[in-house]
């Protein structure tokens, strides 16, 4: 009574394999969104590189968020493109399959599974087949543990392995969360707002892992503390009411007329 | 294997298990083999009681499995239950033949009592105990199929996804009420003589359906457990604690829950399908809201989210019912309600949290 196409759905959805043969990994191109008639994003053009460190500034309504949203599927854009690599098009698969096909996002606020241990929220994460029928039979192998073990030890939570996500502290959850991120094997990592509320010390841990993320993987940090930025940014993007004000190295974005106006203007 | 490695880790299973057990050898030898004027004879009429109380404990057991575990609160599940039940009918029905008041071999009494000439085409086949059998599964779990598809993929989910499931319970019933209906209106299916040639009256016949009961309520549990233990039993206790980080992980929920709902309205389909011989009548009543309300109840009372918590519920709250509605008929609702309040307000685990907060106590201090 359990249709086939209704189990087999994640296999039809495994999206094309990403071409990354112009070393750019994520094209937003003309991205429009606007809520009742305010206009959350307004032509919005962006470009990441592969294996590049990128972070998204600007004031508050921005748009930051938003365009994480129509990065991941939960929003649908008026207007405009969204590509990831060459051949994938954001914006006709949903957030599961966008999630499959290498997108990995961090909340702003920290999201995991508190009633599951450190090392099941990182299990449920993995990346693999994820249709109902497979989950129910899936038996952990152990290069699997291993993998987890590895991401643990990463992510600085080896100590927490069997403990409820639920207990851990907040910058432990936000580690965790970007654990799961990693778990997914994704090409590109959004990172909203992760040294939020955290302490100086977790702060630069913070900073050292997303760096030693970058390279393998594309990482794009949406953040409003300016000394993490600076710490970590090669190039800057700053965003203002739903557009690209300015775009370059931290020194070139913070001297642009522009953006001082915006930031320290009226 | 794994069920039972799961169980050596899990108390309460082991006991429910015990008590299943002990209750299933129990009840047949002293109904059957303690002679009729000893103590411990246990008369016909407990038997079929007890294994009523099984069907409730089934019951309880499929809405924990999709409230306690994925936190869909169904406050309509009994039609998944009724629908099995009014399966299960009509093959009792079609078992009467000639010996109807009307002495129809092929129509139902309230049939030739409408003056229809022929059977309608959905009483087809119900006469083969198989097809029968078939219909107690796929009448229950095609419709919360197709329920589940619409709901779930449009994201509906909290409390209202539980006042659609009371509508969906109410049009049923107002339905079911309709004699053209073709489901015996307002007095449903009775009169029932025999299943399978065997008279439902008869001591064995009703050893032979509470053996079935427990039977399907061990299956049934076993098969819950499993699917709780494994990687999908921690993907929907994610969907439940955290439902858009489940997504972004890659799963798709509205699959994960509707595999969910429909095997826990199908599990409310068998525990149907083995009530109605036992009490012998199925009616729309049974689709009433307040009875799916009751079901939650006991899950509550017993303890959500544990499976024997919620078999726990459904025989404590039962056995409650049982002696209220005899002692003291008019308190009881009002005794239903308070229970809830009561427990939602001080027992937030039911009984069975209470009694590991207080076993941990004890070897803490």
């Amino acid at each position: 009574m359990i249709g086939g196409r209704f189990l087999g759905q994640n296999r039809r959805s495994a999206a094309p394999r990403l071409d990354l043969s112009h070393n750019i990994i994520l094209y937003l191109e003309g991205i429009s969104v606007s809520f009742d008639g305010f206009k959350a994003l307004n032509d919005l053009n962006l470009y990441i590189e592969a294996g590049e460190l990128r972070c998204i500034i600007g004031p508050n309504g921005a748009g930051k968020t938003t365009m994480m949203d129509v990065i991941t599927g939960k929003t649908r854009p008026d207007t405009g493109s969204a590509w990831f690599g060459q051949t994938v098009d954001l914006l006709s698969l949903s957030e599961p399959e966008i999630a499959t096909a290498g997108i990995g996002r961090k909340f702003q606020k920290p999201t995991i599974f508190p009633n599951h241990t450190t090392f099941e929220n990182l299990e449920l994460a993995m990346a693999g087949d994820k249709a109902v029928w497979k989950v129910l039979f899936a038996r952990i192998s152990s290069e699997q543990a291993d993998r987890i073990d590895s991401v643990l030890r990463t992510i600085g939570l080896s100590d927490k392995r069997n403990v409820l996500a639920g207990s851990l502290s907040h910058g432990q959850k936000q580690w965790l969360e970007i654990g799961m991120l990693l778990m997914q094997s994704p090409e590109l990592l959004l990172v909203d707002e992760p040294v939020a509320g955290m302490t100086p010390q977790e702060t630069e841990r913070t900073a050292e892992l997303l760096v030693s993320l970058s390279g393998t993987h594309s990482v794009v940090v949406v953040e409003h503390d300016m000394a993490f930025v600076r710490s970590i940014a090669r190039t800057v993007t700053v965003l203002h009411q739903g557009s690209v004000l300015a775009e370059g190295s931290m020194d070139q974005v913070q001297n642009d007329p522009k953006v001082i106006e915006v930031y320290l203007g009226d | 294997m794994i069920v039972r490695k799961l169980l050596l880790s899990d108390r309460g299973s082991q006991l429910f298990f015990a008590v299943l057990l002990a209750t299933t050898v129990l009840v047949p030898l002293l109904n059957a083999v303690v002679p009729d004027g000893s103590m411990l004879h246990l008369p016909n009429y407990s038997v079929a009681l007890i294994g009523k109380y099984m069907t409730y404990a089934l019951m309880a057991i499929s809405v924990d499995l999709i409230w306690g575990y994925c936190g869909i609160l169904s406050l309509g599940h009994t039609a998944f239950f009724a629908l099995g039940g009014y399966a299960m009918g009509m093959y009792l029905m079609r078992q009467i033949g000639t010996r109807g008041v009307y002495g129809d071999p092929v129509l139902p009494d309230f049939m030739v009592f409408l003056n229809w000439k022929e059977l309608p085409w959905f009483w087809q086949g119900m006469d083969h105990f198989g097809f029968a059998m078939l219909m107690v599964v796929v009448a229950p779990g095609l419709l919360a199929w197709l329920f589940g598809w619409f709901a779930f993929r449009s994201r509906v989910t909290g409390v209202y996804l539980s006042i659609i499931t009371q509508a969906l319970t109410y049009a049923l019933l107002l339905a079911f009420f309709r004699n053209e209906m073709g489901f015996g209106g307002n007095n449903g299916l009775t009169d029932f003589k025999d299943l399978l040639g065997f008279d439902l009256q008869a001591q064995h016949t009703r050893i032979g359906l509470f053996l079935a009961t427990a039977i399907a309520l061990a299956l049934s549990y076993a098969a819950c457990r499993y699917i709780i233990g494994s990687r999908l039993g921690r993907v929907v206790e994610a969907v439940r604690d955290a439902e858009s980080r489940t997504r972004f992980i890659g799963y798709k929920v509205e699959n994960v829950k509707l595999w969910l709902w429909t095997f826990s309205a199908v599990i409310a389909g068998i525990a149907g399908a083995l009530y109605v011989p036992q009490v012998g009548i199925i009616n729309p009543g049974e689709f009433a809201p307040i009875n799916s309300i009751e079901v939650v109840v006991w899950v509550a009372v017993g303890g959500r989210g544990t499976l024997y918590g919620a078999a726990l519920g459904a025989l404590l709250v039962n056995y409650a019912k049982t002696y209220f509605t005899a002692a003291l008929p008019e308190v009881w609702l009002y005794a239903l309600g308070a229970l809830f309040v009561g427990v939602t307000l001080f027992l937030p685990q039911g009984i069975v949290g209470l009694i590991t907060k207080l076993a941990r106590n004890r070897t803490t201090s």
